[in-house]
Parts: structure tokens; sequence; C-alpha cells
């Protein structure tokens, strides 16, 4: 239960960074941690207490290995979403570099030519 | 035919690829790869809807035995009805529209072949989520298209462009983040991940009630800003203009739709269930949110005079529409949201086009300084004019049926109210785009605009097609498209003329989707 | 980052004897990914690392780091087409993404051939993907060629 805890904290300060901070590279941190956030919760979903990896070993039969290992699949699904993660946080970035040669900030506040 | 499913997907990641490979070396091949691309995926989608096959097709599903039968993993599930051929006809053939206009409008621009690439990519990630037949990968695929239209929104990368798709960025992934997190609640109560099955569980009342308000509630935040409902929506008029005009006709036209619109209608008729336990309040908040959509979305779209700015605070407008139908929970109403998407998706890719035009012809976006274009650039006149008469749904176009579909559909559910207010933004619509030809289209030719001319005839027929489509449209409607259209809302609700059709879905999905 | 004489003689010693271990490191990774952790993501993630290093010791503009990020973005479209392509040979064994090759005895590494050759596919897609997006981003002032809006195509490996 603490670990879900831990995961809604980090969704909240990774949301906050995002949404709040005027800096440009701390809202880029903000999304890492909002993902994070997600993947943790993903990964603990799958978790069962004293589980073994989910990587089958010579010798070991099909239901013995199904009955021990945590659950592989939010797993996958963690790698795939680490990997948008990634495109998008180095999309972000470039976009950043982009904002700052031509405003030559990465104040968010700075950046008016766009009204609401 | 079920065996190439996955060539909806395949085809448009290998074009992207492949304009990569070639944009050093010869960069105006690029064009050319993609046109094959959508070209074939034109024929796909034509063929799967003619032949009316529905099926699912699995990728993978590996066995852990090398020899054995015992046991076998899962793959993807692609799955092909009657409500993804719809989307994925839409996709082709405004994708094609879309590519030809490109090819000269584009020739402004540097790193042409990343265009191209982009644009491949946002295709496949667009069929591929039409396809998805489980959360994850409709997710997953929901990404790659956002992903790519976050470039592309930038790729002017003036300072307006990127700033635009900056704040784009930030909110698209806000909104992934609750899906995915949503996508999670639903695997943790239920442990399945396949819509059908977690349909029936939810049905089963398989899943603690307040699990499901919380993954219902993260999965209509995230899909409402993926759709641009109207509290959501604070992206869509900075993201959809900053893009090149293909892209915004490609963003307003497609993408909303069917990373939003096609993903609620699965995800809250097919997989949390508008007739369960959430049905009632959930109707209540698509109709609340769809008024709000409608209305503020006319209203701020009339004191526009950004051409684009204006087409793109219609399509929230018109968004409204789609939802307000859904809100109805009927066959009906369902089938005329369906055949609204389609037509926006017609005559809004239309209109974005020849903004595009427009703006090439007056040097110019803003509505004021332009005037009297239908004299010296008749056939961009005439397929704005086609595309303006449908979306104001004047009689023999398809936005007219559309319209009168969903109003017949809120009247005869009950909802007069929202009848009346939709009635009411039809006709503002209408008052905006009168308002838009007359200054733009007719009236006295600026002194500015005396020596400029039409765009090429590759501009200009693009937009005339997609224009005489919205004709062919509105006079099909009557003559059997009702029937298609009709089977595509069938797909998920059952009190219209075939009901089997959600049964037949997990019947699909489970017997091909599950057998190794 | 950007400076393109690079690091110290001592980096960049260390590094030349370092970038071959790194690379076989990857590569192994990936190759049993079907039977121990990893795969082609982790093992391209290793490989890119890799590549990233030899940039920041030998500077850009120079030494194998150039080298590199003239081919990454190649490699990395050559990398994804031969993933579809490997995916499409599924067709022959009845469906999209099938193992179609013959499969040898279990945890050996010819027990799921395909999937070796997929693992290849996407070290590949992944190692020049990221390489191209860290490139990308880390001579941006110098280069400052459009070629930006490609680093969100390590999202679909």
């Amino acid at each position: 239960m603490t670990m879900y805890v831990l995961a809604a904290v980090l969704f909240g300060v990774g949301l906050y960074g995002l949404l709040v901070k005027r800096h440009l590279l701390k809202k880029v941190l903000g999304l890492l941690i909002l993902e994070h956030a997600v993947n943790l919760f993903l990964v603990e979903v799958g978790y069962v207490d004293g589980g073994s990896p989910p990587i089958r070993l010579a010798g070991e039969t099909a239901a013995a290995f199904a009955g021990g290992a945590v659950d592989p699949l939010p797993q996958a699904l963690v790698l795939t979403s680490i990997v948008i993660g990634l495109g998008l946080a180095m999309l972000m970035v470039a976009l950043s570099l982009r904002i700052y040669e031509r405003y030559g900030s990465l104040d968010a506040d700075r950046m008016s030519e766009l009204k609401g | 035919m079920l065996q190439l499913i996955p060539l909806f997907v395949l085809i448009p990641l290998g074009a992207a690829f492949a304009c990569l490979l070639v944009k050093r070396r010869v960069p105006a091949m690029a064009p050319m790869l993609s046109l094959v691309g959508v070209l074939a995926l034109l024929a796909l989608a034509v063929t799967g809807s003619v032949q009316g096959a529905a099926g699912a097709s699995i990728a993978g599903g590996w066995s852990l035995e090398s020899q054995g039968t015992t046991s076998f993993l899962p793959g993807i599930a692609l799955v092909f009805d009657g409500l993804s051929a719809v989307f994925l006809l839409l996709v082709a053939v405004v994708s094609t529209a879309v590519l030809v206009f490109g090819f000269r409008y584009m020739e402004t621009y540097e790193g042409r072949p990343l265009y191209y690439a982009l644009l491949n990519l946002l295709i496949a990630g667009m069929n591929g989520a039409v396809l998805a037949g489980d959360l994850f990968n409709l997710y997953v695929f929901v990404e790659i298209a956002s992903i790519a239209s976050y470039a592309l929104v930038a790729f002017g990368t003036g300072g307006r462009e990127v700033e635009a798709a900056f704040k784009y960025l930030i909110l698209g992934a806000v909104a992934s983040a609750s899906i995915l997190l949503g996508i999670g609640l639903i695997y943790a109560a239920t442990g399945l991940l396949n819509m059908a099955d977690v349909g029936t569980a939810v049905a089963a009342g398989g899943i603690p009630e307040t699990t499901l308000l919380a993954a219902t509630a993260l999965f209509l935040a995230g899909l409402g800003l993926k759709a641009a409902m109207m509290p959501f929506h604070a992206w869509l008029p900075d993201a959809h203009p900053s893009a090149p005009a293909p892209i915004s006709a490609m963003l307003s036209g497609l993408l909303i739709k069917t990373l939003g619109i096609y993903a609620l209608v699965r995800i809250l008729y097919l997989v949390i269930g508008m007739d369960g336990a959430l049905g009632g309040s959930l109707q209540t908040l698509l109709l609340v949110l769809g008024c709000l959509s409608m209305v503020g979305g006319v209203l701020l779209a009339l004191g526009q005079t950004d051409l684009k700015r204006l087409l793109a605070y219609s399509s929230i407008s018109q968004m409204g529409f789609v939802l307000v139908a859904l809100g109805t929970n009927t066959w009906l109403g369902v089938a005329a949201a369906i055949f609204h998407a389609m037509n926006h998706a017609l005559f809004k890719g239309a209109l974005f086009l020849s903004a595009g035009s427009l703006e090439r012809i007056a040097g110019t976006r803003d509505i004021s300084k332009m005037g009297g274009i239908a004299r010296i650039a008749p056939a961009t006149t005439i397929g704005a004019v086609g595309a303006s008469l449908s979306i104001a749904g004047v009689p023999p176009f398809n936005g007219f049926w559309s319209k009168l579909l969903i109003l017949i559909a809120l009247f005869t559910a009950g909802m007069h109210v929202v009848g009346a207010i939709a009635a009411a933004t039809a006709v503002l619509t209408l008052v905006t785009f009168v308002k838009v030809q007359q200054r733009v289209l007719f009236g006295a030719l600026p002194e500015r605009l005396k020596g400029a001319h039409d765009v090429p005839a590759s501009m200009s027929l693009p937009v005339i097609a997609l224009a005489v489509l919205c004709l062919i449209g509105g006079l099909l409607w009557p003559l059997g498209l009702d029937d298609w259209v009709g089977g595509a809302a069938s797909a998920v609700r059952t009190d219209g003329p075939t009901n089997e059709a959600p049964a037949e879905y997990r019947r699909m999905v489970h017997s091909e989707g599950r057998q190794p | 980052m950007s400076d393109s004489q690079g690091m110290s003689i001592v980096v960049r010693v260390v590094t030349r004897w370092l970038l071959g271990l790194i690379l076989i490191f990857g590569l192994a990774v990936a190759l049993y990914g079907h039977l121990t952790p990893g795969g082609g993501f982790a093992g391209g993630t290793i490989v890119a690392c890799g590549f990233v290093l030899a940039i920041l010791a030998f500077g850009g503009s120079r030494g194998p780091g150039a080298f590199f990020t003239r081919w990454a973005s190649a490699l990395d479209a050559i990398g994804a087409l031969a993933f579809l392509a490997l995916a499409i040979l599924g067709f022959t064994a009845g469906a999209f993404l099938q193992q179609w090759a013959a499969r040898g005895d279990a945890f050996t590494l010819g027990s799921a051939p395909s999937i070796v050759l997929l693992n290849l596919a996407i070290l590949l897609k992944v190692g020049a993907g990221l390489f191209a997006g860290f490139s990308a981003i880390a001579l941006f002032e110098q280069t400052a060629d459009p070629d930006t809006a490609d680093s969100e195509k390590g999202a679909d490996a």
C-alpha cells in the first residue's frame, strides 16, 4: 500500500512541475517524474509478494514457473511506456532548445506570442 | 483479407522509415514512397469496407514450449469491424488528399523528407489506434500519432510554431499519463487488457465501483484532452493553426477523431458500458461537455480574424455536436455521431487545405485583409465554397444530414433543451461561414491582390475532391450510405436494426484472437 | 559538450579500450534477450551509451563519434525496416510477427532464431535512434540543420 502512495505522491509532484513551474527544463523534469510515477504504479500492480523474476530457468516446469513468478505483463508495458517517455522527453528538450534559440530564454513567461 | 489487417499499420510505418533512409541521397523519392503508401492504404480500406469483412488478426502469439502446444502467450490483437472500417477509410481518403496537396505546398519548407516520414508515422499511429483490440496497444498507437503530431506542429521551427508545439506537448503528455494510469487501474482490478474481456468483466460487476469511477474519470480527462472538449481545449487553437496547412487538415480532420472520438466510443460504450452503473452520469457529462464545446467553440470562432484560428475553434464546436450525439446513448445517436465525425473530417480537411491555398494567394491569414478572391482563384473558391456549404449544413451536402440526424436523435431521446442548443449552434455555424465566405471570397478585391493568381492544380484539386465527396456523401446518404454508417454504430450499440455486433466483437477476439 | 576537441588524453585512451567491450556487452545483452534479462532495447541502450561516450571523449567532429553521427539516422531507418521485414516474414508461418525460423532446443541460443533476429534489428534501431537523438540535441549549436525533428523516432521500438 505504501508503494501505491509513493506512486501517487510522485504523480502529484510531476504534475506540479509540469504545469506550474515556469522554467522549461523543470517542466521536462516534471514530465519524466510524472511518467515514472505511472510506470512505478504499473510495476507494483504486477508484484507478487516473494515472487521470482519472470524468467524461466532450465528444468523448471511451466506450472511451477507460473506459480512463483511476478506478473511479467506490466513489466512489458512499462518497457514500452519508458520508450514512449524517452521519445517525448527528447522531443521536449529539442523544442526547448529551439525556444531558447528564438527567445534567448527558457522562461515560459517570456513566451507570449500566443494568446489563450 | 483478415490476414492483411497488420498491413494498415505496416505500410505507413515502412514508408516512414523508407523516407528517413532516402532523405540524404534521394530526397525526391520520399513523396513518391508516401504516395504509393497511401494509395495502397486506400485500396485496402476500400476493399475492407466493400467486403464488409470483420475479424481479428493476431500478431505474435508465441508459445512458451519449443514444440509444445500446451501454453502460449497472447499476442497483439488487431480487430477490424464496422466501426474500424469507417475510420480506416476516412484516414486513407483524407491522407491522400492531404499528401497530394502537400507536394507543392511544402516546397517552401526545409527538410521535406522528415515531413513525409512524420506524416506517415501519424497515419500509422491513427490506423493502429483504430485497429487496436486491447487498451494498452490503443495507448501505444495514440502515443505514436501524438508524438508525430507534436513534431509536425513545430515543423516550421518559428517561435510561434515551437511554442504552440510545446504547449500541445505538455497537455498531451498529461493526457497520456492519465490514460495510462486508467489502464493500470483497470489491469490492477481485472488482470485484463483486452477491451472485449474488460467490457465483459465490468458488465459482470468484476470491478469495484470506486476503481471503475477513477479509471473512467482518467480516461475521460485524457481522451477529452485529445478530442479537445471544451474545458480541455486550450491547446487546439494554438497547435492546429501553427502547423503547415496539410498538417492542420490532418490534425483537425483526423487526429482529434481517431484519438478522441473513436477511442471514446470504444472505451465508453464497449469497455465501461453506457448502460452500466456509471451510464447515467456519463450521459449527463457528455451532454454538458458537448453543449459547452458546441456553444463556446462557435462563439469564439465568430470573433476570430485569423482564418485558421477560426477554423480551429469551429472544430471544437463541431466536436461538441459529436459529443452530444454520443450522450444520447442510443443507436441512432451513435450512428449520427459517427456520420458527423466522418463528414467533419471531409469538410474540415477541405477547409484547412483551402485556408492554406488562400494564405498562399493573399499572403495573409487575416480575414479582414482578404476579399474578392473568387475572381482571381476560381478553382480554390469552388472547393472552399463546397466545404463551407457542407459545414454550414446546407441541404444536399452531407453536413446537413448528419446535423439533422443528431437533432432527431436528441429529440427522440427526449433531450429537448440540448436539441434546441444544437439547432441554435447550427444556425450560428451557418452565420460564421457565410461571414467568412463573404469577406474572403466575394466582395471587393483589394488593390494589393490584383496581381495574385490561383494555386497550382495539385493544390486545388484535392480540396475540390474532398468537397465533391461531401456532396456525394450527402446524395448517397438516403441511398445506402446510412446502412454502412449504421453498421458501424451497431458495432457498439445493440438497440439498432442488427444487434449481435458487440457480442460478435467479443466472439472474434476470443475465438480468433486467443487461439495460437 | 559541444567542444569538438574532446576530453584529455587519459579519457581518450580509456575510451578506446572500453568502447569495444561496451559494444560487445550490448550485443550480448541483445543476443540472449530471449533467455536472460535484457533484449534488443536494453542492448541498444548500452550500445548507444558507448557511442555517446565516444562523442564525449573524442568530440563530435572527428574520431569514431563523427562516423556514428553521420550514419546514425540511416542505420536507425535500416534497423526499423529490418524489423518490419522480419515481422512480415512471419506471414510464411501463418501470421504477422509469427516465428518463421525452425526452433531448436529450449534454453539455448537457437531456441528461437527469429526472436534473436528481431532483437538484433531492435538493437540497431534503438542504438542508432537513441544516439541520433542525443547527437541532435548535444550538437545542436554546431550543426543547426533542421534535423532536430528526428529525435522523436525512439518512440516506436
